[in-house]
């Protein structure tokens, strides 16, 4: 069941040693690239790409992660950027490729589709830019929080309802976990957790996953803290957080979302200080204003993520919404300079 | 190799540190151990149920048990239900669950419902390793703890044997086959009635607890909890004694190491207070001992117990005519007077009267505390009796909260107004509380809500914790100096995530020099202010927290912490420093030509145990003891006090109370390690070497020259000018010693009781013990171990003036400030495996209860201050330390006497 005694992939081996070296990147938004291209209902359905093979009624317009399978060439462009701007780790489109996110598009049969192919396009990306310049880059199977929540109830008047259970939850997990292994994922990115108890239902299906697969993907796993309270959406805090999953052994563990670089800083600082695995952030360009958008500059951000590298909180870097290929850029250059952070032994961790 | 944590979590992290000695699961969310939470679950009555809940995290458990095993209900969906509505209650969901059922599939559903880290109660060998393994695996994968049930095929074990082997068994199949990592792991290796009549169960007691010994010592990081009323189910019905063996047998399996347990805190015996009859015979039984007077240990308790059923104590003659007063008076009195024999009564007569319970509380009780404050703030009463004043109030408070609670639940709101909320801690990397725990209790005497995080906080808890409490001011305390640098860190950060409450800087190295040049200009949205002792913490609260004199109060203090500033800066402005070569050029000049030390009786380091508790307390200087409450005076002199005397003889007696008991009942276990090397000195460095040939060097103590400008032919001194020079013979001796690690455990257990006043004492007396013991093993080294002083013959009162030859020196003292010389002691020592030991992060010794230092033997060597050194000196220490010039000066920040090129940085966490 556990991961106990499965070989790790060579490509685990890898990571490992190029984070021993120095602070890798991460990319950036995907939303705010794929809204650039002012795709609508008939593009999202596959004009000019390919039609859908998995017919529904349902409005498709707003459904991203669609876009995998009728606009590939689109979605293969905006990672091979990040690829170009510096990331050596590039997510797939697939933060709602599960069947309880893809239930509100009427596309569940679709899911395993999504991710198989959502791993492919990334990979093409990433062997163009390879084939450029010769540095070594890893797919990131992106696994989202999925639109429901485990541990509260949606029904004020009835605390004790789940509209999802973990079960559930470990089952859509692990059909878009087997997708992402079958298209070429290098590691598993739990990313923007707002429930933890969510996020072990993923990380359970990752161990069944792995399991069958015969060896062991490096887990990323990112949680994110929603306001200044310094709590999860479901109110854990940062330390507490890593308690309930450093069980997976992840390879990092992080925060994302939510937050610009400067309020995500003192929540970062505490899970760096107890973890004992490497840390990711990739927090969002800032907060945004009244129209929804993020107006932080690249190097605003840059700088702010640096001072992140400069007092030693982290090994991976990249951003969240609202950044771009040039906000990613800045900030590869501006962590460049700095030495990863080292991860601590239990006893400073606890001091 | 650090020790691996137990780490657990609900919204909040709970981590099973060495300062927590046992971790108290709260059981009445247990259906087959509460009837009331049995019938509030089978009538499906869930709002009382959480409740329930929420009353025992309120009441301090760090762990809910909840079990729902019981045949008229649907244990699994009983379970989902009441998980799903606990993590709908932050103030409940905050702490770890333990999921607890004899059946894996409402284990497996409860894994399902919690986000946090939980512990899962129990998984065996019963059904055989496959199963066992399975559930294991199971477990790991859902990210839970496990209790392991000392169970097999062949069921449940009972002697010392069956335990240790099945648990040996279950450890090696889960670290090296499941892959469980063994510090989640805890063995309950079955707790089971005695003194039950048959005599195959009269050694049940020893053989859980000395299981618990070996599988502690045996098999590292894991952890072990039981079930502990089990124990006392033949004396059903006579809850005194049942309490009375829980607390005698915990007292002892807590020793061995058990570290946690299930148990109903509310009905928990205080060790040291059961009656002495009962508590021995208590241990009787749960010890298998044959009691003194004869007979079996069964017949003897159950002889006894009737007697203790009503729990009724004898009555001693005394002065009891204010018994006949009103009971507001009586309150007063006994507030006055610090007695908790009549508190229950009376305030529950002054609850009855009164319209609502909080009127108590603010009426008669505040009246008399008042009285209390007046008294001390007059200088009639002092800081004893005001702990023990405290020790009144909190007893009567605790007896009209659930009344409160209950009001408040019916009202919907509202509850008692404090004059404010304090943070107390000590900081990251300095475990030294008597002084905090002081200020602490009394603050909270003066009506002030204290949340007091402990010790070794760190920063970002602290913030937190400010935040989320909205609490009104922050207290730091610290007594080493590497806590100044957390200080100033912490004042940063305040200002950096913009709080506005005041902080309160105290403890043995701070200053109101430092904290006016150092931290409060670190912090200007409010105002940082130093304290100097307890009886001003009062006063500079509610100065601060007063609307009308807050802004007045603070101007004067900047004002005054400028001033400050300003003469600091020209003062250290003017004193000149020579540069190191010609400090150098003025050390003392020892002619070495015809000196001659004996060479000690050993090499290397040896552990000394022979240590008597009486011969020790014999030994205790009691000047700094009364210091350290804050009574200014010199023993045995403040006995006699026309100020002083009645407060300082009735603590000087209630510690006399207390050392009876810590030498009678063996509270403490004195350890100490001392070891002795040839060395030389070599410029401002000593070089110790392996053996007497003196060829290959084994380590290099290093030490800082003063520099500052002497008048006359005074010298400046390093203690390396004490040592020999290569050529001539000399030693160098070394110690750590240690009152134990005891006396935090058995503060805690009074803190849990209520009594502050205890708590402190027994910490201000292990302190006293480390410093006997080090005065003690300077005499043995110098009479016996290195023995150049063979014929020396000092009384311990002469001893304390220091007249002997030679000196023993501390690292982190004025004769030498790097607190990082201690990590070269320690290791020529081994003195962490020797001792137990250890050095924080800032080099503060655990348990605070600790002396280091090293033995220089030379007529000559004196003790001395080095006071502010210049970056020259600092550059080359740095250098012969082979660490880098920042690092050095973050060291020895206290005493650079320049501003460092970078600005003294603290790694941010």
């Amino acid at each position: 069941m556990h991961l106990f005694d499965l070989p790790k992939t060579p490509a685990f081996s890898d990571l490992e040693q190029a984070a021993r070296d120095r602070i890798l990147i991460l990319d950036g938004a995907m939303g705010t690239q794929i809204q650039a291209l002012g795709f609508d209902e008939e593009d999202y359905r596959g004009k000019g790409g390919q039609p859908c093979e998995h017919p529904t009624d349902l409005p498709q317009k707003g459904n991203n992660d669609l876009l995998i399978l009728t606009q590939p060439r689109a979605l293969e462009d905006i990672h091979y950027r990040y690829a170009m701007a510096g990331s050596d780790i590039v997510e797939t489109n697939t933060f709602s490729s599960t069947t309880i996110a893809q239930a509100d598009y009427g596309l569940e049969a679709a899911v395993h589709d999504l991710n198989a192919e959502g791993a492919r396009v990334v990979r093409r990306a990433l062997d163009r830019a390879t084939a450029e310049d010769g540095r070594p880059r890893w797919v990131a199977g992106a696994v989202g929080p999925t639109n429901r929540t485990a541990s509260m109830s949606p029904d004020v008047n009835d605390p004790g309802y789940r509209a999802v259970t973990f079960d559930d939850l470990r089952v859509a997990y692990g059909q878009q976990i087997r997708g992402l292994i079958e298209g070429g994922s290098d590691l598993i990115l739990v990313e923007t957790i707002f429930d933890t108890l969510n996020a072990k239902a993923a990380l359970f299906a990752c161990f069944e996953a792995f399991r069958e697969h015969g060896k062991r993907l490096p887990i990323m796993i990112s949680g994110t803290i929603t306001d200044a309270s310094g709590r999860t959406l479901s109110g854990q805090t940062p330390t507490a957080f890593w308690h309930s999953v450093r069980h997976a052994s992840p390879f990092t563990v992080g925060l994302n979302c939510a937050l610009g670089a400067a309020a995500m800083r003192p929540h970062l600082a505490e899970l760096s200080s107890v973890a004992d695995a490497l840390i990711c952030a990739y927090p969002n360009a800032g907060l945004p204003n009244a129209f929804g958008e993020y107006d932080e500059g690249p190097d605003e951000t840059a700088q702010q993520v640096a001072t992140f590298a400069k007092d030693g909180l982290v090994n991976v870097v990249g951003g969240c919404c609202g950044t771009t290929p040039e906000h990613i850029q800045a900030i590869a250059e501006a962590v460049a300079g700095h030495a990863p952070r080292v991860v601590p032994t239990l006893e400073t961790a606890d001091a | 190799m650090p020790d691996p944590l137990l780490r657990l979590s609900g919204l909040e992290p709970f981590v099973l540190t060495k300062d927590i000695p046992f971790v108290n699961v709260g059981e009445r969310t247990n259906v087959t151990g509460s009837a009331r939470f049995r019938k509030l679950i089978t009538n499906r009555e869930y709002d009382t149920a959480l409740e329930v809940a929420r009353d025992q995290v309120e009441n301090g458990a760090q762990i809910i048990d909840v079990n729902m095993d019981e045949g008229l209900i649907d244990s699994k969906q009983a379970m989902i239900d009441f998980l799903n509505l606990v993590a709908a209650e932050p103030d409940i969901a905050r702490v770890p669950v333990m999921i607890d059922s004899s059946k894996w599939e409402v284990i497996e559903a409860g894994l399902q419902c919690v986000q946090g880290k939980p512990v899962v109660n129990s998984i065996s060998m019963k059904e055989g390793e496959d199963a066992f393994r399975h559930q294991a695996g199971l477990c790991l994968s859902y990210g839970a703890a496990v209790v392991v049930m000392a169970f097999d095929e062949d069921g449940q074990a009972d002697t010392f044997e069956r335990k240790t082997e099945i648990c040996a068994r279950a450890y090696k199949i889960l670290t090296e086959e499941v892959g469980f990592p063994p510090e989640d792991i805890i063995f309950d290796p079955n707790v089971f009635a005695v003194a039950t009549g048959i005599e195959e169960h009269d050694n049940y007691g020893v053989d859980f607890i000395e299981a618990t010994r070996w599988i502690r010592q045996n098999l590292p990081h894991c952890h072990i909890s039981g079930g502990v009323s089990n124990l006392s189910f033949s004396f059903r019905g006579n809850d005194p004694v049942r309490e009375a063996m829980h607390a005698v047998f915990l007292y002892h399996a807590i020793k061995a190491g058990m570290d946690m347990g299930i148990v109903n805190a509310g009905q928990l015996a205080v060790y040291d207070q059961i009656d002495a009859e009962l508590r021995e015979a208590c241990e009787d039984v749960v010890l298998n001992r044959k009691p003194k007077a004869g007979g079996t240990a069964t017949e003897n308790l159950l002889d006894i117990a009737e007697r203790f059923r009503g729990g009724a104590r004898e009555e001693r003659v005394r002065d009891l005519a204010w018994r006949e007063w009103s009971v507001e008076k009586r309150l007063e009195h006994a507030l006055v007077n610090g007695i908790t024999e009549f508190v229950d009564e009376d305030t529950e007569e002054a609850r009855v009267a009164a319209d609502k319970p909080l009127e108590v509380i603010e009426g008669p009780l505040m009246a008399g505390m008042n009285v209390v404050g007046d008294l001390f703030g007059a200088g009639k009463m002092f800081l004893p009796q005001v702990v023990k004043s405290a020790r009144v109030m909190k007893q009567a408070v605790a007896l009209l909260l659930p009344y409160m609670e209950e009001e408040k639940r019916l009202n919907g709101g509202g509850g008692r107004d404090n004059a404010g909320t304090v943070l107390m801690a000590t900081v990251k990397g300095d475990v030294h509380d008597i002084g905090k725990n002081i200020v602490g209790v009394v603050l909270a005497c003066n009506n002030y809500e204290i949340i007091d995080l402990g010790v070794m906080v760190p920063p970002q808890k602290i913030l937190e914790v400010a935040r989320e409490k909205n609490v009104d001011v922050i207290g730091l305390s610290g007594l080493i100096t590497p806590s100044l640098d957390e200080m100033v860190h912490l004042a940063s950060e305040m200002e950096r995530e913009g709080f506005d409450v005041p902080l309160l800087i105290g403890g043995a190295t701070t200053s109101k020099v430092h904290t006016a040049v150092k931290i409060s200009p670190q912090y200007n949205r409010s105002q940082v202010v130093y304290v100097t002792d307890a009886s001003r913490a009062v006063g500079v609260v509610s100065s601060l927290l007063s609307n009308s004199q807050r802004d007045g109060y603070i101007e004067n203090i900047r004002t005054e912490y400028a001033d400050l500033t300003e003469r600091h800066e020209k003062a250290e402005a003017a004193k000149s420093r020579l540069p190191l070569a010609a400090a150098r050029a003025n050390a003392p000049q020892i002619d070495w030509s015809d000196y001659s030390v004996p060479a000690p009786s050993f090499t290397g380091a040896k552990v000394v145990e022979d240590w008597d508790l009486a011969e020790i307390a014999a030994h205790i200087d009691w000047t700094p003891f009364f210091q350290t409450w804050e009574l200014k005076g010199v023993y045995p002199r403040i006995l006699e006090d026309e100020k002083y005397g009645e407060a300082a003889r009735n603590l000087f007696a209630d510690a006399q109370t207390m050392l009876e008991k810590i030498i009678g009942e063996g509270w403490f276990k004195p350890r100490a390690v001392t070891g002795f090397w040839p060395a030389n000195s070599e410029g401002d460095d000593i070089r110790l070497f392996k053996d007497d040939a003196r060829t290959e060097e084994l380590a290099t103590l290093h030490t800082l020259r003063q520099q500052t400008v002497k008048r006359k032919a005074r010298p400046n001194m390093a203690l390396a000018d004490f040592v020999a020079p290569k050529g001539t013979d000399d030693w160098i001796g070394g110690f750590v010693v240690t009152a134990g690690p005891e006396e935090v455990e058995i503060a805690e257990r009074f803190e849990k009781a209520g009594d502050d006043y205890q708590a402190i004492l027994v910490k201000a007396l292990a302190d006293r013990f480390a410093e006997a013991m080090a005065e003690m093993l300077h005499e043995r080294a110098r009479k016996t171990y290195w023995g150049y002083a063979p014929d020396e013959a000092y009384s311990p009162e002469e001893l304390i003036r220091e007249p002997y030859r030679g000196i023993r020196p501390a690292p982190g003292y004025p004769a030498q400030p790097d607190h990082t010389e201690k990590l070269t002691l320690f290791s020529l020592l081994d003195a962490e495996a020797k001792t137990g030991v250890k050095l924080t992060e800032s080099m503060a010794m655990w348990p605070g209860s600790s002396v280091s230092g090293i033995y220089i033997g030379h007529p000559d060597a004196a003790y001395f201050g080095v006071a502010k050194v210049e970056r020259d000196q600092v550059a080359e220490y740095a250098q012969r330390k082979g660490m880098e010039l920042e690092e050095a000066e973050r060291w020895l920040a206290p005493i650079l006497n320049y501003r460092p090129d970078a600005a003294a940085k603290v790694a941010a966490e």
